[in-house]
């Protein structure tokens, strides 16, 4: 009923490869990125912008990163919270270094940097092989930390040892800094998560994501058919961390301001965007939105049920918070192992063939 | 008969030069010789049958072809040009591609897509095409999903193109293996056991695939097989091992009448 696909004939195979092949879907989609692009931004404040816009959108664009590494390619990392460090270490610095050049590029090359860094520690993978790795992009984690602790030059000598972002401006508004207006921030985030999502809905479709996916299957099966496993493993690290990166940037610059590398780009952030890839759905671009959706608005509801509808004190409601969200985590993957884009799709299937299943 | 120039078949094909030959080669494992001291070749449209006891070292032999293990003395021979030593990726970019024992498919993934991995040494648009995708990539992705439909066509494995491979039974995941090594268009076709563990219907279809291979795309082809009918059916020529030596090459009629072959399978009586 929903999900007609009677009707729908495919007569080339450009029509074939669509993202969204089915008629119903796409216009879906194209209804999300009107409601993103053209009523969101009227209609939020400073709350939802600061407490759940912003966080759902720069987490799903370091969940759609990760997942790339560890979905498509089967390579687990540990180290996110350190390459976002860098992403936003490196906008820093180009920020404070090129004021006259546009932010907008800045997270970019911040990105490209990001790149490059996380490449350097993926050589480690062509060697070793699942939690081993994951010890090692962990590794990763704690130097980068450290660097970014220890050596003043990443935080321009400043006597607090924090970054904070100056005000920069795109168009002549203000996207980063104290005078920036919720839909600003709101709307730049936005364009990244728009374009991450479809460069990497394009890599993983084509030629580029079947590499991954073979090495991730079965490394032998892929090195005999002509995949290069360097290469292959690589430059799954370099666009994950591309994006990792990118997503560290606009976290620091847009949504935090400042920063203090331990706290904010700690090894809890590590594994909060782990959850995410693994709640939402290894190997799924749709997963990484609905991975970042559920951990990013879980707390917000139950902060909001707890102490705004039953009018629990705030810290008790804070504690129960955490048990509650680890207690949902786990019954979760009991129930659905392979995340809410299985569910997704089970739910299609199901929708494709309702009210007539058989 | 196996003369440097090629020869013709009992049905009629003519067979071509030497496509790929095997010149001493010796592979130990520690102490342990799997391969010791085997020369053959490998003639340009012939399907050639490598069999043995088990343990005899054929699956080793297929992994020395396709570069999975370097053997400790001997050359390999590919196209009238010694082989320098190489990774397993770079001889499928040679234009060998191969099949496994035990099924080794992408279980992620559709077959569709299964199969198109098999093309990846036809696909040249780099990271930053397939990035932006109009255009170059998307263009080289609907010509190789061309040659590929031809491939599904030609395996009959139409209806279960976009089923992922898991959920397929086996019968059908080596047929999709299969479709996958064919992809790529090889020179040289290795089969480990493509008949493994089928039914006899399965075996009729397998083995009228592999000769319809051979006789529509040229291509050559090596397998490895236990049932003895279907290699004596379908082979042109056969190299016998045991114990990590050759012990017999020739037609199946020679093979057959060949003494040490029957002891080999037969056993010796030692009175």
């Amino acid at each position: 009923m929903f999900y007609r696909e009677a009707g729908e004939f495919k007569t080339s195979y450009v029509d074939d490869n669509q993202t969204f092949p089915i008629r119903f879907d796409r216009y879906r989609y194209y209804f999300v990125l009107f409601a993103a692009f053209l009523v969101i931004p009227f209609a939020v404040n400073d709350y939802w912008v600061n407490a759940v816009f912003m966080p759902f959108l720069i987490y799903s664009i370091a969940a759609i990163g990760l997942n790339i590494l560890v979905g498509y390619c089967g390579q687990v990392s540990l180290g996110t919270g350190g390459f976002m460090a860098v992403g936003a270490y490196a906008c820093y610095k180009l920020m404070t270094a090129m004021p006259e050049v546009n932010i907008f590029f800045h997270v970019l090359m911040a990105g490209g940097i990001t790149a490059m860094v996380g490449m350097a520690f993926g050589l480690p993978s062509l060697r070793i092989k699942g939690f081993y790795l994951a010890v090692a992009t962990l590794a990763a984690q704690f130097f980068l930390v450290w660097l970014f602790n220890k050596v003043p030059w990443f935080y321009n000598y400043s006597a607090s040892g924090q970054i904070s972002a100056p005000e920069r401006t795109v168009f002549g508004i203000a996207v980063t800094g104290a005078n920036t207006s919720a839909w600003a921030s709101y709307m730049f985030c936005l364009v990244f998560v728009f374009i991450c999502g479809i460069l990497a809905r394009n890599l993983t479709r084509g030629t580029q994501g079947r590499k991954w996916m073979a090495i991730r299957d079965m490394d032998i099966a892929a090195e005999i058919i002509g995949v290069d496993p360097l290469k292959s493993k690589l430059s799954a690290f370099a666009v994950s961390s591309f994006f990792i990166g990118v997503s560290g940037a606009l976290f620091f610059s847009v949504y935090l301001g400042a920063v203090e590398v331990g706290e904010a780009f700690g090894i809890t952030k590590s594994f909060l965007v782990l959850f995410m890839v693994i709640i939402g759905g290894l190997g799924s671009i749709f997963g990484s939105f609905a991975g970042a959706a559920f951990l990013v608005l879980l707390p917000v509801l139950l902060k909001n049920v707890l102490v705004g509808m039953l009018g629990w004190p705030t810290d008790l409601a804070a504690h129960l918070e955490f048990m509650i969200v680890g207690a949902m985590i786990i019954i979760f993957l009991i129930a659905e192992p392979h995340g809410l884009a299985q569910l997704w799709r089970v739910a299609k299937e199901k929708l494709r063939l309702w009210p007539f299943p058989h | 008969m196996s003369n440097e120039e090629g020869y013709v078949t009992a049905d009629g094909r003519k067979i071509g030069g030497t496509l790929m030959e095997m010149k001493n080669i010796t592979l130990r494992f520690g102490g342990v010789k799997a391969i010791t001291d085997i020369s053959f070749d490998i003639k340009e449209g012939e399907i050639r049958a490598i069999i043995g006891p088990n343990g005899a070292g054929k699956s080793s032999m297929l992994n020395v072809i396709s570069g999975f293990y370097v053997p400790q003395e001997g050359e390999v021979w590919f196209k009238g040009a010694k082989r320098p030593q190489m990774r397993p990726y770079q001889v499928a970019q040679q234009g060998i591609a191969r099949t496994f024992q035990n099924i080794a498919l992408f279980e992620g993934m559709s077959v569709l897509d299964n199969v198109m991995t098999g093309r990846l040494n036809y696909m040249k648009s780099n990271i930053l095409h397939q990035a932006m995708w109009k255009g170059k990539a998307e263009k080289e992705e609907v010509e190789n999903r061309e040659a590929v439909e031809k491939i599904i066509d030609f395996l009959e494995i139409q209806s279960i193109r976009k089923t992922p491979v898991a959920r397929l039974p086996y019968g059908l995941k080596k047929r999709v293996e299969l479709a996958r090594a064919l992809a790529a268009e090889p020179m040289l076709l290795l089969l480990d056991e493509p008949m493994a563990g089928m039914n006899v219907e399965e075996k009729e279809d397998m083995s009228r695939f592999i000769l319809d291979v051979n006789d529509e795309f040229g291509t050559t082809i090596a397998l490895i097989e236990h049932d003895m009918g279907v290699v004596m059916d379908l082979s042109d020529r056969v190299v016998v091992m045991d114990y990590g030596k050759k012990i017999g090459d020739g037609t199946p009629d020679e093979v057959r009448s060949n003494q040490d072959v029957i002891d080999a399978y037969l056993g010796v009586s030692h009175d």
